[in-house]
């Protein structure tokens, strides 16, 4: 187990590595910060002074050493546009963006367990066919276009939630059910095929024979094990989900690092987007080097 | 006698295996609906210019946010009404249908070059170049898709080929896993074996022995990153990062009706309908073909 905890957090650190290098090179391909940072009305003295000033007419591998060594030391560089430290405005945001995608994990992991679990008990069912329509549905979705029919719904038509803004837990609902819905899909049919395939084992059926009552022959013995690649899963789709906070907290006004990044870019706001694409790839890398660990600790045939 | 006379008239008028892959398709309703949703949009796209009553780009400020026909006060001449500069929507909607195709098709096409090159290579020849195949891929899994698309097509101004070429190079993932693993099954079997022994080369094998034979699972991933391409490039529209005014694109006719919510909600409504149909469309037919061709892995 420790072998392979060690050969894991060894290839994060090498993903890791490589992602930043990617996501610098990425960007600084995509587009001159020097001409972003002069504005429309910069001149090329202007544009050459900048250049100068912050480094960029340097190669590229020694701007990301320079970037890369303040950045491990916690200095992501302050932004062009809102002039302060990337940091500080990271600290702010960050939690809105967690707290949201948690509640997301939660409500998708509410809607989607019990529905794949009954869709797998009967399959073919009308309550299948409800878990299928809801996943189908759920796939083709564009969550903007799902979060602004819902503004249109509870926030104007029966104006029961605030359509935009981040002061309260009220602002926090609709935004949670389109970023949970997205993720509904892929938790419900991994739960129904888990669960199919467990409850043919032969464990179940001895558990039945013994008398035991159903409920808990399907929530004991059976979800259990079903319920272990939905962890893994997990891990990843909350990954995805930081990724889809850009377009929900976008729709919603809601002030999180999803809404940042958005900002970030729309404004070539460089030192920003830099920050958020390490520190997001990194939340996907930690979590999924966690999930991994957890696998193997429950389940030895993972440690290969 | 008997028996064998029955099993001789089964063998010469039992179903043949196409018409029994018909049979199949018939009977999935996934697959009929998503065929028949996708030819209208297919047929939309492609006879746009010849069907559309408008030029989609045509401003008449005399007859600005007419509302659809099926609303009280809808007229015939712009069946699905017209938006805030009057330019007919229902043309607006047909041309948008034919980008929205385009740039999926196109799109699901590169990433598919790139992930089954890449997929089958790993298959293929596994150690050293499976390690490497299989890092690439965890580190585009780290880096989050609509971060990365958004960032790169916003800050090089968004345009056609841009947001084209950005999901291309971004979504060839599930491509990399899926040919991989059919790969590596294939290569173990006897007539890859067999096909080596006689000393064909490497790249008459992959050709003739391995992708004929990874190319239903290939089909099947095909349209689900084609429907993934078409919802992104939607998004990043909405967000002002795509595809750029006054093109017909869906995603873009939502964002440029927001301020109309409150009033005129059919004007957000109906590209959204249209975005979400295709997609589901794709969706559920990549679903169906993946139910007819591999019956077995339904689950």
């Amino acid at each position: 187990m420790l072998a392979f905890a060690i050969r894991r957090v060894v290839l994060a650190a090498i993903v890791a590595f490589a992602v930043s290098i990617v996501g610098f090179g990425l960007l600084r391909l995509s587009g001159d910060p020097a001409i972003a940072m002069a504005g429309p009305s910069g001149t090329s003295a202007d544009i050459a002074h900048i250049r100068h000033e912050y480094g960029f007419d340097k190669p590229l591998p020694v701007q990301y050493w320079n970037w890369m060594r303040r950045a491990v030391s916690g200095n992501l560089g302050d932004s062009y546009y809102f002039r302060m430290p990337v940091t500080t405005m990271l600290e702010q945001r960050l939690p809105i963006t967690l707290t949201l995608g948690v509640c997301a994990l939660l409500f998708a992991l509410v809607l989607s367990l019990p529905l794949g679990v009954l869709a797998a008990l009967r399959p073919n069912s009308w309550m299948d066919r409800v878990a299928l329509t809801l996943s189908v549905v759920g796939q083709a979705l564009p969550s903007f276009w799902f979060g602004l029919m819902l503004i249109v719904l509870l926030g104007v038509m029966f104006p029961i939630l605030p359509p935009s803004g981040s002061g309260s837990w009220q602002h926090f609902v609709m935004p949670t059910i389109v970023l949970g819905y997205y993720a509904t899909p892929a938790f419900m049919r991994l739960t129904r095929t888990g669960m199919l395939e467990v409850l043919q084992s032969d464990y179940i059926r001895t558990a039945r024979a013994k008398g035991l009552p159903r409920w808990r022959v399907v929530l004991k013995h059976a979800l259990r094990n079903a319920i272990i690649p939905v962890v893994s899963l997990a891990a990843v789709q909350f990954g995805f989900m930081l990724g889809g906070s850009i377009i929900v907290e976008t729709v919603f006004g809601l002030g999180g690092a999803g809404y940042l990044a958005w900002e970030s870019i729309s404004r070539a706001d460089f030192p920003t987007v830099q920050a958020i694409v390490l520190v997001y790839s990194g939340f996907y890398i930690v979590l999924t080097l966690l999930a991994d660990l957890a696998n193997a600790w429950l389940d030895p045939r993972m440690r290969g | 006698m008997e028996p064998v006379a029955i099993t001789v008239s089964d063998v010469a008028f039992g179903p043949t295996p196409a018409r029994k892959l018909l049979r199949r398709i018939a009977a999935h309703h996934g697959f009929i609906l998503g065929a028949a949703i996708l030819a209208v949009m297919v047929a939309m796209a492609l006879l746009a210019p010849m069907v559309a009553p408008y030029d989609p780009n045509h401003q008449d400020l005399l007859h600005r946010l007419t509302p659809p026909i099926w609303h009280a006060k809808g007229t015939w001449a712009h069946p699905l009404g017209t938006d805030q500069f009057g330019r007919d929507y229902w043309s607006r909607i047909l041309f948008g249908a034919h980008i929205s195709l385009m740039i999926g098709f196109i799109a699901a096409i590169i990433s598919g070059l790139i992930g089954t090159t890449l997929g089958v290579a790993a298959g293929y020849f596994g150690g050293k170049i499976d390690a490497a195949v299989t890092l690439l891929l965890t580190i585009r899994l780290s880096m989050p898709v609509v971060l990365v698309a958004l960032a790169v097509v916003g800050l090089t101004g968004g345009s056609l080929s841009v947001v084209i070429m950005v999901l291309g190079f971004l979504l060839w993932d599930r491509f990399l896993v899926v040919t991989r693993s059919a790969t590596m099954q294939i290569r173990k079997t006897g007539y890859v074996t067999a096909a080596r022994a006689v000393g064909c080369s490497t790249a008459r094998i992959v050709l003739s022995e391995i992708l004929p034979n990874i190319i239903n699972p290939l089909v099947v991933v095909i349209t689900l990153e084609m429907a993934h391409a078409v919802i992104l490039e939607a998004s990043l529209s909405f967000l002002g990062m795509g595809v750029q005014p006054p093109t017909p694109e869906w995603g873009l006719m939502i964002a440029e009706s927001k301020n109309y919510l409150l009033f005129d909600p059919w004007l957000i409504g109906i590209p959204g309908t249209a975005l979400f149909l295709l997609v589901m469309s794709i969706n559920l037919l990549g679903d169906g073909i993946r139910d007819v061709t591999a019956p077995e892995a339904r689950n």
